[in-house]
């Protein structure tokens, strides 16, 4: 048993007088997909500052790679491998496409930088016809690419995305979650909050259903899909899965890490 | 006439754009109105003064230790005030609060290190260039040329740069900056130095411009400066020259006979607001500035 990439325990965080995140569960793996999903409001945007350090963590902790990383600089965390692409703010808008990945790369040794720009274009043919436009200029899912690259080029162990097919067109989508299963592939453990969350789920290899700051559920992510408590309470019922397997269903409620 | 209103608009345009400059370079970083700032120029004025004068070093001696001498005050002052702010969450209201503070103590500090009196540089200010129908004073020959070689230079290091680079992006997005990896707290340390460093020069050149000067001259400048970032659309480094040398070029053209037998020089503040009012509403967000949304 090997420890998680990422492990968050007991997390608690929130803003000014509004406690948000009640006690936070989450592990990840390297070259793994966790996604966790959960209605609006649930924390899970917090969740995601609150482990790279923009929102305060009151209580509990964050690991990372086996070290204890509460309350670590955003850019020591990027430093040391993490990347976070955030739900909304995410590009440098004055800034080119190319200067946003620049800017990305900044963490890599100078000598470095140029072919990771390179290579990381390579998968968005899109973003390097245009380099030279300005991010501000471009459309909300064209932003979300330029973000993703952004993040990718400082070669992150662990991407954090917030919502990344949120607002674009089917199309936009499917090219999302392509890209998120090429990124695991490269060996980059991902930790993805989705509304769009029976595909995240049949996407991840963990899954964490997350309700008023706590943990609801958590398993595997086609597990959680066959989950009908899952799936009457957070997919709006009409289970994706024919055949009623809720009796072999290995999902755990409330808070308990399946992951280890 | 006109041409020589018109040369002389662009020798005081030049001094506030690089002050402008100044102001809109750590206004786009953290969201700070540097109301000390005039006070900072004049700081800077009267160190190069005092090489100058009992020292009797070359004014390119004594500009370079009034510069550098008020990028180390904005640096300390950082370190002091701003910081501290910072880490205490202070809103926008209370750090302009503390840069009108800041300017208070600034200038009596000065008055009573320096006394009120009129000062100059060791100048000879009748050594007069004629171009054409225009004649400059060597003071305002090298205003310009100082103005036009920074102004440049700070172009360049902007758009070229790594870290102009990294100085944009954090006017963009400061969290997102530190999400990137960037050590926000030494880049801002950057942007005082370079702010600073302009407020030493353009406090240097006004002098030199005015001839003479005494500790309050910043205060004066202070707010054709102003003026002149929100024209030029605040936070952008471009719209601030812009800004800069359309203000003084207005101040001065004011002046014209030709102009409704022309304005009292006297009132060259008000043309200055006048300005800005009508360009304001032919444009809200300044010259360069992002339209924003909500
Ligand atoms: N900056 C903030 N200041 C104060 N409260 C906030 C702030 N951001 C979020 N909240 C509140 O915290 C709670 C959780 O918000 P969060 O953004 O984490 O939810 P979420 O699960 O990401 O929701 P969504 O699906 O809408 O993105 C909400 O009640 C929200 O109103
Ligand atoms: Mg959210």
């Amino acid at each position: 048993m090997t420890t998680p990439l990422l492990e968050v325990s007991a997390l608690e965080a929130g803003y000014d007088d509004a406690l948000i995140l009640r006690g936070v569960d989450l592990a990840a793996d390297a070259e793994q997909i966790v996604a966790i999903v959960g209605p609006n409001g649930a924390g899970k945007s917090t969740l995601l500052k609150a482990v790279y350090g923009l929102v305060r963590a009151r209580a509990g902790s964050v690991r990372f790679d086996g070290e204890d990383v509460t309350g670590v600089r955003a850019d020591r965390l990027t430093r040391r491998g993490m990347n976070l692409v955030p739900q909304v703010d995410n590009v440098f808008p004055t800034l080119t496409i190319a200067e946003n990945l620049h800017v990305g790369a900044l963490v890599l040794p100078r000598a470095e930088r140029q072919a990771e720009i390179v290579r990381v274009l390579e998968l968005f043919p899109l973003l390097a016809e245009r380099h030279r436009q300005r991010a501000g200029s471009l459309s909300g899912g064209q932003r979300k690419l330029v973000a993703l690259a952004r993040a990718l080029v400082a070669r992150p162990r662990l991407l954090l995305l917030d919502e990344p097919s949120a607002g674009l067109s089917p199309i936009a989508i499917d090219l999302v979650f392509e890209k998120l299963v090429e990124i695991r592939s490269l060996g980059i453990a991902i930790v993805i909050v989705e509304q769009n969350a029976r595909r995240a789920l049949a996407l991840a290899d963990i899954g964490y259903v997350l309700d008023t700051g706590r943990n609801a559920y958590s398993g595997p992510g086609r597990t959680l899909l066959d989950d009908p408590r899952v799936v009457d309470l957070y997919l709006g019922g009409s289970r994706s899965g024919t055949i009623a397997s809720s009796s072999t269903s290995t999902s755990t409620p409330s808070g308990m890490n399946p992951a280890t | 006439m006109f041409l020589q209103l018109v040369a002389n608009g662009l020798v005081t345009g030049s001094v506030y754009a690089i002050a402008a400059v100044g102001v809109s370079l750590v206004y786009g970083i953290l969201r700070l109105v540097n109301f000390a700032y005039g006070d900072m120029m004049a700081f800077g004025a009267l160190i190069a003064y005092g090489v100058d004068g009992p020292l009797h070093q070359s004014m390119i001696v004594a500009a370079l230790a009034g510069m550098a001498a008020t990028a180390a005050l904005a640096l300390a002052l950082d370190v002091v005030l701003w910081k501290p702010l910072r880490a205490r969450r202070a809103g926008f209201m209370s750090l302009f609060l503390a840069s009108i503070g800041l300017a208070l103590v600034l200038r009596q500090a000065l008055l009573l290190a320096a006394g009120s009196q009129p000062r100059s540089y060791r100048v000879n200010p009748y050594r007069v260039f004629v171009l054409g129908s225009v004649r400059l004073s060597e003071q305002q020959l090298i205003a310009v040329a100082a103005a036009a070689a920074t102004i440049v230079a700070v172009g360049l290091f902007l758009t070229l740069t790594t870290v102009g680079r990294v100085l944009r992006a954090m006017a963009d997005d400061r969290a997102l900056a530190a999400v990137a990896g960037i050590d926000v707290g030494r880049a801002t340390r950057v942007a005082w130095l370079i702010s600073g460093l302009l407020a030493g020069l353009a406090g240097v050149l006004a002098a030199l411009v005015e001839y003479s000067f005494d500790p309050n001259f910043g205060f004066q400048l202070l707010l054709p400066v102003f003026a002149a970032v929100v024209l030029g659309g605040i936070g952008s480094a471009y719209g601030a020259l812009a800004g800069g040398l359309a203000l003084g070029v207005a101040q001065e053209v004011s002046t014209w006979s030709g102009f409704a037998g022309g304005v009292n020089p006297v009132y060259k503040p008000v043309v200055a607001f006048a300005v800005l009012a009508v360009a304001l509403m032919i444009r809200p967000q300044g010259f360069f500035g992002q339209a924003r949304v909500g």
